[in-house]
């Protein structure tokens, strides 16, 4: 559990060093650090509004940060000329968390489109490669509906098979079991561990449900108040003693991390006068 | 209350700016458009071919009101025969090439802003570039190109039209002679001076109004009413750009 001086690791993915963003005057990381080792499931936890999403971003370079270096396969993200950026991206699956399918295609060309852009397919091969991950996300049937028709969870499914469709080095998932039926959640966490099993896919993966990340991730990151607050195996962090992951993992409101976003105070919000201490 | 008005100005040069800088990004991105020129074609059929049926309607309106106005004035002078003639040189020169690209700001200017604004606001753009796809060449230039190659193409249709227009006023209505119509016509035109100065003038036009419509839905603020500001100053903005240009074309090319 060690956070102030990360081992350095020769076979890590994903290398974050000091990495510090403030926005809009609120600082979201302050001098963090962490490591996505080559070939395991990293899972990435903290409350919401810590800046899991944010990180993500700064991972795949869709958004600066004010310091700090962070290096993807020996790249260094922020640094990096558009064109480099790209063929770095060729080789990134990402999972929005607002899903994020292009509305005028139709499923099918969604989870087609990486491929159209980058590679010049038979279109057979299109199509049995789209089949084939849109079976594993259970909706080979789906194939020809319109992302409107979709359900949530649906939708989610779809963003995951188009995520994984040119079977990247490196996966970002952002909240893959949202709207999930506890049916739909079993398979997907099998996909998800599978993709890491059999074709040694690196994955980051950011969710909020402790059971179903316990049994994927080899590894966990507690991020809270801009800092790694915990990290070691889910085993490790459920047994921890720390007030962090006691707080987090007991769900409890009061301990280190706020359950309120910062707000002045509550009395004084609601035009009572202020209180006299 | 100062700061007010010097901070809007500055706010609209770092707009112009922006603009400028967002057209030397698209014009990097055409050659890389050209991989995708399915959806060049694609959207010429739309900003062009959807359009085809307001400009084609418009363009009969104006003629005709342009042959009625010009024949009562000119007949005054005991100029009818020249109808045909003026009408023709008022389209091609200035109203074909304006009214066009108003009508196009309307009908496909506004649309292009509302499509890439909700993709921005849906997050699809960032989508995209995740995929490692450049939103500036398969978005934003195949309907730069588009509007380049449409808004010409659209005004010879317009002007045509018009010109149909003005021919069943004068001469199916009011009782011109046709031949006199078509010979003081092609007699007057000159295809270099009137014809293809009026197309320079379309070709910028589109360049301008879709320059201002793609940017406009680029840096739309990713929520409703953002799209709604965006649409409306797609409108706005490029009205008065295509009329302002059109004096400076017309102080250069005449
Ligand atoms: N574009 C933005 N501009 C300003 N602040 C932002 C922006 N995006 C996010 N934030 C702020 O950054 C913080 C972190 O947001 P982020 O989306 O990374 O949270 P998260 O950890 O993914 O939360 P959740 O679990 O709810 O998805 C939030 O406090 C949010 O208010
Ligand atoms: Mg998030």
């Amino acid at each position: 559990m060690s956070h102030a001086n990360p081992p350095e690791r020769a076979d890590a993915l994903v290398e974050v060093r000091g990495l510090s963003t403030v926005l809009n005057g609120k600082t979201i990381f302050d001098r963090l650090d962490l490591d996505i080792p080559r070939g395991r499931i990293v899972a990435i936890m903290g409350p919401s509004g810590t800046g899991k999403t944010t990180l993500l971003r700064h991972i795949t370079g869709q958004l600066r940060p004010d310091a700090g270096e962070i290096r993807v396969d020996g790249h260094d993200v922020p640094t990096l000329p558009r064109d480099a950026l790209f063929a770095l991206r060729e080789k990134i699956g990402y999972l929005f968390q607002n899903s994020a399918l292009l509305t005028d295609y139709s499923v099918f060309e969604n989870v087609a489109f990486p491929l159209r852009q980058h590679l010049r397919l038979p279109e057979e091969i299109v199509r049995n490669v789209v089949l084939t991950k849109l079976q594993a996300v259970g909706l080979r049937g789906a194939a020809g509906l319109m992302p409107h028709e979709l359900s949530g969870g649906m939708a989610r499914r779809v963003a995951l098979a188009r995520a994984i469709v040119r079977d990247p080095m490196l996966i970002l998932y952002d909240e893959p079991f949202v709207g999930l039926d506890p049916i739909a959640l079993n398979q997907i966490l099998k996909l998800i561990r599978t993709l890491n099993d059999t074709l040694g896919i690196t994955s980051i993966l950011v969710a909020h449900e402790f059971d179903a990340v316990a049994r994927a991730a080899d590894e966990v990151y507690l991020i809270a108040g801009g800092k790694v607050a915990a990290h070691g195996t889910p085993a490790e962090l459920a047994r921890g003693e720390s007030a962090w992951t006691k707080q987090f993992f007991g769900g409890e409101a009061d301990g280190p991390v706020p359950f309120q976003y910062p707000a002045r105070d509550y009395a004084a919000d609601l035009g009572f006068p202020e209180r006299t201490r | 209350m100062s700061a007010r008005p010097t901070s809007r100005l500055g706010d609209a040069l770092a707009q112009v700016g922006a603009c400028g800088l967002f057209l030397l990004q698209v014009l990097g991105a055409v050659p890389k458009s050209l991989r995708h020129f399915r959806e060049t074609i694609r959207q010429i059929w739309f900003v062009g071919a959807m359009s085809l049926v307001i400009i084609m309607t418009c363009g009969l309106f104006v003629g005709a009101v342009l042959g009625l106005q010009l024949y009562d004035v000119l007949s005054r002078f005991g100029a009818s025969a020249m109808s045909g003639t003026v009408v023709a040189l008022a389209l091609y020169r200035e109203l074909g090439p304006v009214v066009t690209a108003l009508l196009f700001a309307g009908r496909a200017g506004t649309s292009i802003t509302a499509e890439i604004g909700l993709m921005r606001a849906t997050d699809q753009l960032a989508a995209m570039e995740m995929m490692a796809v450049d939103p500036l060449a398969y978005v934003a230039a195949p309907r730069f190109i588009a509007g380049v190659v449409a808004l010409p193409l659209l005004a010879c249709v317009f002007n045509a039209m018009a010109i149909l227009g003005a021919h069943a006023v004068c001469v199916s209505w009011l009782g011109l002679d046709g031949g006199t119509f078509w010979s003081n016509m092609t007699a007057s035109v000159d295809v270099w001076t009137d014809v293809v100065n009026g197309v320079w003038k379309s070709v910028a036009f589109g360049a301008v109004c879709t320059l201002i419509a793609t940017f406009n839905g680029y840096t739309t603020a990713p929520t409703s009413e953002g799209v709604a500001y965006a649409t409306t100053r797609t409108v706005v903005f490029s009205s008065i750009a295509t009329l302002a240009l059109d004096f400076v074309m017309t102080a250069f090319l005449t």
